[in-house]
């Protein structure tokens, strides 16, 4: 796989990773959503979505799949959606989006708690 | 070496970092994080319809912004990413694509470069999102209530000094910022 910084790469390979299309389904997957893989790669599958499923063996957010396969985040909700649509990954979505911005006060509690042990 | 989230992550929260080039956005997040910190990028894409026409030349532009984020283990279900972002004008424009649904914000601000932080500083007011103003102390500097002039910043906002590269005061300063919320939203 190429390891060059995305900005030096040629907007081609995006192009051919996502077969041309530019946007996912932006309510379909936060950048902190947990992935979870619900099966394991078969032959003939796109490279991609092969790695995809190795790393979502334990659930992994969108931002550390787009950090390990080095793609934008938007190209790896493309890449997630086509997953999601055959049934191969299931998808926690963070509860923060789904309270409008009001974060549940228990949640806090926690957070404060985990940061008065660090 | 790769560090998967436990078989139980159900639930994971952003706290964004905003701060100019330099101002230790990266170093903060790494002070705190439990896993080495990653970076990746996002983009945003411009003018992209008419691909179907190939007869034509494509004028499309691309945007690219990196950014780094680590991770804190809030509990069995749910883990905490702390996101560092260039404040920068393009940034913005993948504000919602990357960080809608934060709990809220770091502006990390560098005392001899003040003027960077006052775009940031109106766009989290204009997301609605709620932050706290981090003075990254390097040598001396400005007192916090000569800052807090200089940036206009209303009365609520807390407003803290810390060192980037120490743990504890990142910390403290993540712990201003819950506290905070707690008090908005409770």
């Amino acid at each position: 796989m190429n390891r060059r910084p995305i900005d030096r790469e040629s907007p081609d390979r995006l192009y051919t990773v996502t077969g041309g299309r530019t946007r996912a389904d932006e309510t379909a997957f936060d950048s902190v959503s947990l992935i979870v893989s619900e099966c394991e790669p078969v032959p003939g599958m796109q490279s991609e979505h092969v790695k995809i499923l190795q790393l979502a063996r334990r659930p992994t957010a969108v931002v550390e799949i787009s950090a390990e396969l080095r793609l934008p985040v938007s190209v790896v909700k493309i890449l997630l959606r086509d997953l999601l649509d055959t049934g191969r990954i299931t998808v926690r979505h963070p509860s923060a989006g789904a309270t409008a911005g009001k974060p549940d006060p228990d949640i806090l509690r926690q957070v404060l708690v985990a940061l008065n042990d660090l | 070496m790769r560090t998967p989230l436990r078989d139980s992550a159900a639930d994971a929260m952003k706290i964004v970092v905003v701060g100019g080039f330099g101002v230790g956005k990266t170093t903060m997040v790494g002070s705190v994080s439990e896993i080495r910190p990653l970076s990746t990028e996002e983009v945003m894409t411009e003018a992209s319809v008419g691909i179907d026409d190939a007869s034509r030349v494509r004028t499309k532009t691309t945007t690219t912004v990196a950014f780094d984020f680590g991770r804190i283990t809030v509990s069995d279900s749910t883990v905490l990413y702390l996101f560092g972002a260039p404040g920068q004008e393009r940034f913005w424009f993948v504000w919602d694509q990357l960080f809608a649904g934060s709990l809220g914000a770091v502006v990390l601000v560098d005392t001899r470069r003040l003027e960077d932080s006052f775009y940031s500083i109106d766009r989290l007011e204009h997301h609605d999102m709620p932050f706290v103003v981090a003075v990254n102390r390097f040598a001396g500097g400005p007192s916090l209530d000569a800052v807090r002039e200089a940036l206009d910043l209303s009365p609520g906002i807390p407003l803290v000094d810390c060192d980037a590269r120490e743990r504890q005061s990142c910390k403290h300063v993540l712990i201003t910022l819950v506290e905070h919320l707690t008090r908005l939203y409770v």
